[in-house]
């Protein structure tokens, strides 16, 4: 066998030992010791580091709980499951989970139904389009369509629809807020799971106004709050706006026969096909 | 002439010859008013009238509010009718007084002034005040605080600016022509007040006309010279006149004062001088109506508050297929989306423009020509800034100068890839500004 074959093979498998050892003594000499709960909670959250915990990202978040920090149901969106996950990691009992919240649009005022005032041909952005004259929307309340939402969703939630609204996935969506944050107008609002219906609509203009620039908004003629009410009350008006209290009443199957307008949003389906809000 | 210049800025079509020509008739007033009680920069006037009072040319309607705030007048006499938010050029909707005319056109009693040359300094910023004076050039900052900078900054230099560099415009133009005598008057008690040295009138190459004439009256030298500009986008511009005129250039973030200067535009030196000689206040101001899509441009003596649709009616209506309605010049002007919008203290001119002239590209991506960078008059760099207002990086924005941008359009009228710089500038200052002001509030 040639020599310079051994000499090169034995030098490379010398230099190959000695780093190994150093490489061995350095891991020994200077490890940092990390709690393994840290990596447990972080597989067991969801992953999309929205920050709705207050922490910056899960692994913020799982190094906050293993430090005592936050409370082990403090991830919105995973909710009671990953709260009861997390708590058995930590060997400690959760309490009564939270279930997450829902994300909700509050306008139903497609291109069908809500009229523009003007050609918006600016940033393709909703807080952008809000700076040029106030929206092109004719309502000054309702959904601008520029998918301000869809880009701040971790978890692809939001898509638009072909109506220029945005429709929210139930499965998808965990209820972390950030799309509420990114909507210029206020429309997304949360809501708990439990609740089967909402009021489609946050405008708080009058009845003209809202007449002649919408066909399904409200036009605070007070019926479901007032005469129509349902039974056990739980709506009451706040300005020009009926507000549902959420503790008090979940469903109301017959709150579009009161509505004129039909303003409200069934979460089961129990709407007309073409307004369909959630699929 | 003044051939040195500022770095950068461009050569758009005037299209003054539409209107320049023309000279400025009286529109007659409107049978509605409405008149924003926000029409400045600053904070808006409170209104002080109800609806059913009877008020009278002149009228006070509104009280400054605030330390940069301004009275606002009424433009017409008669009722008040409502008092509610209506459309606005500037965009949203500004609560405004809707006043139904009488025809008696009855005015209100003036202020009585003792007369300009034994006023003090106080005095004659007070009237101008009263008067609800604003710049008239477009960005309408209220006259009284520019009049008033802190002590430590001496003003030497006034400039008083007929550069109307905007495209189409000829309201200046014309004014400078027909009213030169108050102008020149108007601007020794802008340098009264100042206790300046020297006293330009900037007026660019393309109006030989009105430099022939102001040179004839400030021939008896006293203390104004007329200084002839290129013809050059945006030689208007404050700080970019300044640096042309007097080499000075004004800091990041200042004002013309921090370099010993103050300019206004002769329109505001008409107002001034009205203010302090006869004690009126500004109820009316002259805007050009101009465009291919307007049958005949003029040059209008306008009263404050009149709708848009009456001084288009006034030109013979609308030519042909509008394409768009700009509230200013092509440049720097807003688009509207009604003809409704009420003319207020800032509108220098209404602009249409036919539907093949108002096509807006779809935005490619930058080729990276850097046209934009070599174009900014002051000195930025446009696609970079841009980049990072879109990506809502606005640290960085903030520190490649975002908020020294002026807005001038320049970068976007040569951009090959028609890139909407301008638009994500006025946004990106829109959302540094919306954060400075959270995180002073917390």
């Amino acid at each position: 066998m040639d020599p310079r074959l051994i000499y090169s093979v034995g030098t490379m498998a010398g230099i190959g030992t000695l780093f190994g050892a150093g490489l061995a003594y350095a891991s020994r000499k200077f490890a940092v010791h990390v709690d393994p709960k840290i990596e447990h909670i972080i597989e067991v959250l969801p992953g999309t580091n929205c920050g709705s915990c207050g922490e910056a990202g899960c692994s913020g978040f799982a190094e906050a709980v293993v430090a005592g920090r936050a409370p082990v149901s403090g991830c919105v969106p995973g909710g009671s499951e990953v709260a009861e996950q997390v708590a058995a990691i930590m060997g400690v009992e959760c309490g009564a989970g939270v279930e997450p919240p829902l994300a909700v649009v509050r306008c139903q005022g497609g291109r069908a139904e809500a009229k523009e005032r003007f050609i918006y041909r600016g940033i393709q952005d909703c807080k952008a389009a809000q700076f040029v004259s106030a929206g092109s929307k004719a309502c000054v309340y309702g959904c601008l369509g520029l998918a301000s939402c869809e880009r701040a969703c971790p978890c692809g939630a939001i898509t638009m629809g072909d109506n220029g609204l945005a429709i929210v996935s139930e499965e998808a969506c965990t209820g972390c807020g950030l799309c509420v944050a990114a909507c210029p107008r206020g429309i997304i609002e949360l809501i708990p799971r439990t609740q089967r219906f909402y009021l489609g609509c946050i405008s708080q203009g009058k009845a003209k106004e809202v007449k002649a620039a919408c066909t399904v908004g409200c036009i605070a003629c007070t019926l479901c709050a007032g005469k129509k009410a349902p039974p056990g009350g739980g709506i009451v008006m706040e300005g020009n706006l009926p507000k549902i209290d959420y503790d008090t009443i979940q469903e109301w199957p017959e709150a579009n026969e009161v509505c004129p307008t039909k303003a409200f949003v069934f979460r089961n389906g129990a709407r007309p096909p073409e307004a369909e809000d959630t699929d | 002439m003044w051939r040195r210049g500022f770095p950068g800025g461009t050569h758009p079509h005037y299209h003054k010859d539409l209107s320049s020509g023309k000279a400025i008739e009286e529109l007659a007033a409107p049978e509605e008013a409405v008149i924003p009680l926000h029409q400045h920069t600053g904070a808006p006037s409170e209104p002080i009238v109800k609806v059913g009072d009877r008020v009278r040319v002149g009228t006070k309607i509104g009280e400054a509010a605030g330390a940069i705030s301004v009275p606002t007048h009424s433009s017409i006499a008669g009722e008040v009718k409502k008092i509610e938010p209506r459309p606005h050029p500037l965009g949203a909707n500004i609560l405004s007084v809707v006043i139904a005319n009488d025809g008696s056109d009855e005015e209100e009693e003036k202020a009585v002034l003792k007369p300009a040359a034994e006023q003090t300094r106080e005095e004659m910023i007070g009237a101008i005040k009263e008067a609800g004076i604003v710049g008239l050039g477009g960005a309408a900052f209220p006259t009284f605080f520019k009049l008033s900078p802190p002590k430590d900054y001496p003003v030497d230099t006034v400039i008083l600016n007929g550069a109307e560099c905007e495209p189409y415009l000829t309201a200046d133009h014309r004014l400078m022509l027909e009213h030169a005598e108050e102008i020149v008057q108007g601007g020794k008690i802008i340098m009264k007040v100042l206790d300046a040295r020297q006293g330009f009138i900037a007026i660019e190459e393309n109006k030989p006309d009105a430099i022939a004439l102001m040179e004839k009256l400030v021939a008896g030298g006293n203390g104004f010279r007329v200084a002839e500009m290129p013809e050059r986008y945006p030689q208007g511009a404050e700080k970019q006149l300044i640096k042309a005129l007097l080499r000075r250039e004004v800091p990041c973030g200042g004002l013309p004062f921090h370099v010993g200067t103050l300019v206004q535009n002769v329109g505001t030196a008409l107002a001034i001088y009205e203010a302090v000689t006869e004690g009126r206040p500004l109820t009316r101001r002259v805007a050009t109506v101009t465009g291919s899509a307007v049958a005949e441009p003029k040059n209008l003596m306008v009263r404050i508050g009149t709708p848009v649709a009456q001084l288009i009616e006034a030109c013979g209506g609308y030519r042909g297929e509008v394409g768009k309605l700009i509230v200013g010049g092509p440049m720097m002007g807003l688009a509207q989306f009604t003809d409704e919008v009420p003319v207020i203290k800032g509108t220098s001119g209404i602009l249409v423009l036919t539907e093949e002239e108002a096509v807006v590209p779809d935005p490619e991506p930058c080729i990276r020509c850097a046209r934009c960078v070599d174009t900014c008059p002051m000195r930025l760099v446009p696609c970079t800034i841009q980049d990072y207002v879109e990506y809502g990086l606005l640290d960085e924005a903030t520190d490649w100068g975002l908020m020294d941008c002026i807005e001038c359009g320049c970068c976007a009228f040569v951009c090959p890839a028609r890139r909407r710089l301008v638009g994500f500038f006025k946004y990106g200052k829109a959302l540094v500004m919306e954060r400075r002001k959270k995180s002073a509030a917390s």
